[in-house]
């Protein structure tokens, strides 16, 4: 049986990182996945601060952590409110139909 | 602890108790009290300027090494202050015949500009993150502040999206440099980097926090989002993009490079280069295209960022000030410019496009003279202000022994000419129209004047500018 080392938490954190930046760029479909994926970032950095905090010995990386859900959490109140504003206004939250200004 | 202990970041505390404050009056009275919430928060924000002002320069770290305050910081601190002060003065007519003129604009102003003086002041990465959220955060409701318009609404979300993802970049970074060094105060930071070998994660960090601040000053490749929300935003909050979060950004860069990651200067200058490099021709060949007049400014700035960037790339206590110089010319031309856009109405409705200038120099001619001052001076035309912020920045960078690097920011200053000239010919020269309506209260009117005045003297009498540039670099690097 493998021991699990650091190496093992910030692979997990690097891979959930790249899924939610890709998440961000290559999805066509609806913003809500946008707002999921920023929310995926977020938590891979806290899962990176946890296992650095732990492999340290420190508790900077926990409260960091804090820090980090605290503000995720105001991120995400404040992204569903603008877009339900867009939704008000447009009626659609395709990602596709967010074009009204180009150039 | 003493009380004492917090006098470096007195004018923070006193906001953030102001901005609280503020919130629960305009909650609790209703849009009525808009007016009143006005005037309070644009008292608020000259009280702050005495307190930051006040405090001796001395260096001084508080709260456990996560806030600190220096002559650096404190020069940043009051033109954030001034630039907010500003852009607050010329919101008011805007919002008012918009109907958009409620208690939250206001309170989100202070709130996003002491998220500015909290990222500069920062001397730990959680001080930095939290200050640079509280930015971001009133920067995405600011962007969507008119809800039933839809480009509005839509600038907001993407302003969001692409903030969002640039937060994530920054606290990655921030959690790679957390586990290579063990530490996040910038103090200790300094330590490790300077070390003979810094741990790979550092350096990895670092080009992540990096991507991010170029992501926040809007340098390309990180541009992306700047035309569209500047479009899309009310131009008041517009503006205020312009002004105070460029200035932040930048100022907590050069903080960066200066400060904890000074070890990995030589390391970061060509990243600096190329994003310089880049900014000042996209904003001078992209801005050509243009039809609307705020989508022309994003461009503009981009380009402005560009070339204030030149001087970081000079480095040394020369460059940093000469970008500081750089930024304390731009922000009162930025925010001129934006005056006078705020001032083209005709039958009560605001312009946006380029070729609805055409005739103000018949109808207003005063208003056109004043464009065409800040329009020259953004070119860099001698004796103007804009022309020294643009010699100081060159100057720094030959004496750094770039000297392609002041050619071509000179050639790509005579493309970017272009589109400038372009908006004093149709003033000018265009088929006159008629029925522009006078500059909107004496707030819009006072503003034009200082600025102007500003921009016309400091050919006359430069040694105030280069001396407190000079105290303010001397404090970060000397």
């Amino acid at each position: 049986m493998m021991p699990i080392t650091i190496h093992h938490f910030l692979a997990v954190a690097a891979i959930l990182f790249t899924i939610g930046v890709f998440g961000i760029f290559l999805n066509r479909k609806n913003i809500i996945v946008i707002l999921m994926s920023i929310e995926l970032i977020l938590l891979s950095v806290n899962i990176n601060f946890v296992a650095f905090g732990a492999q340290l010995g420190d508790l900077t990386g926990q409260v960091f952590t804090l820090f980090v859900l605290t503000v995720a959490a105001a991120e995400a109140a404040i992204g569903l409110a603008i877009l339900v504003v867009y939704f008000r206004n447009r009626n659609t939250i395709a990602v596709d139909d967010i074009n009204m200004m180009k150039g | 602890m003493e009380m004492t202990s917090l006098y470096p970041v007195a004018s923070e505390i006193f906001l953030a108790c102001a901005g609280m404050l503020l919130l629960l009056w305009g909650a609790t009275a209703g849009e009525k009290s808009t007016g009143a919430i006005t005037v309070a928060t644009g008292i608020a924000f000259i009280i702050a300027i005495f307190m930051a002002g006040h405090y001796e320069t001395a260096k001084a770290v508080v709260m456990g090494g996560h806030v600190g305050s220096n002559a650096y910081v404190l020069f940043i601190k009051v033109l954030l202050l001034l630039s907010a002060l500003a852009s607050l003065v010329l919101s008011q007519h805007f919002l008012k015949s918009s109907k958009l003129s409620r208690p939250e604009y206001p309170v989100l102003v202070l709130f996003a500009t002491l998220g500015m003086m909290l990222m500069v002041s920062a001397e730990s990465l959680l001080g930095l993150y939290m200050g640079l959220e509280l930015q971001s955060l009133t920067l995405y409701v600011l962007a969507a502040f008119r809800r039933d318009n839809a480009k509005s609404s839509e600038s907001g979300l993407k302003y969001f999206v692409l903030g969002a993802l640039a937060s994530g970049l920054l606290l990655y970074g921030i959690s790679l440099i957390y586990g290579g060094s063990g530490t996040i105060l910038f103090g200790m930071l300094h330590e490790v980097v300077t070390a003979d070998k810094p741990p790979v994660e550092l350096v990895l960090g670092f080009v992540f926090i990096l991507a991010a601040m170029a992501f926040k000053i809007s340098a390309v490749p990180f541009h992306m989002w700047t035309p569209d929300v500047y479009e899309g935003a009310p131009t008041p909050v517009t503006a205020f993009f312009a002004a105070a979060p460029k200035l932040a950004g930048i100022a907590l860069l050069i903080k960066l490079l200066y400060g904890p990651f000074h070890g990995l200067l030589a390391q970061s200058t060509p990243i600096i280069l190329v994003l310089s490099v880049a900014s000042m021709t996209l904003g001078a060949f992209a801005a050509i295209a243009q039809s609307n007049i705020k989508r022309m400014m994003a461009y503009s700035s981009i380009g402005h960022v560009g070339f204030a960037l030149v001087g970081l790339v000079a480095g040394g206590q020369e460059g940093v000030q000469a970008t500081l110089l750089y930024l304390l010319i731009y922000l009162p031309m930025t925010l001129g410019a934006f005056g006078i856009i705020l001032s083209l109405r005709r039958d009560g409705v605001y312009l946006e496009q380029i070729s609805d200038l055409a005739g103000l120099s018949k109808t207003r001619p005063a208003l056109a003279a004043i464009m065409t001052v800040f329009m020259f001076s953004m070119m860099g035309i001698p004796p103007l202000a804009g022309f020294f912020s643009k010699f100081y920045v060159f100057l720094a960078v030959v004496e750094a022994r770039y000297v392609w690097l002041a050619v071509l920011g000179v050639c790509l200053s005579v493309v970017g000419a272009y589109y400038y000239l372009r908006i004093i010919k149709i003033m000018y020269f265009d088929k006159q129209m008629e029925g522009f309506q006078r500059v909107p209260g004496w707030g819009v009117a006072s503003l034009l004047g200082v600025t102007v005045l500003f921009i016309l003297t400091l050919a006359v009498k430069p040694d105030w500018a280069l001396s407190i540039t000079h105290d303010a670099a001397k404090a970060l690097i000397g």
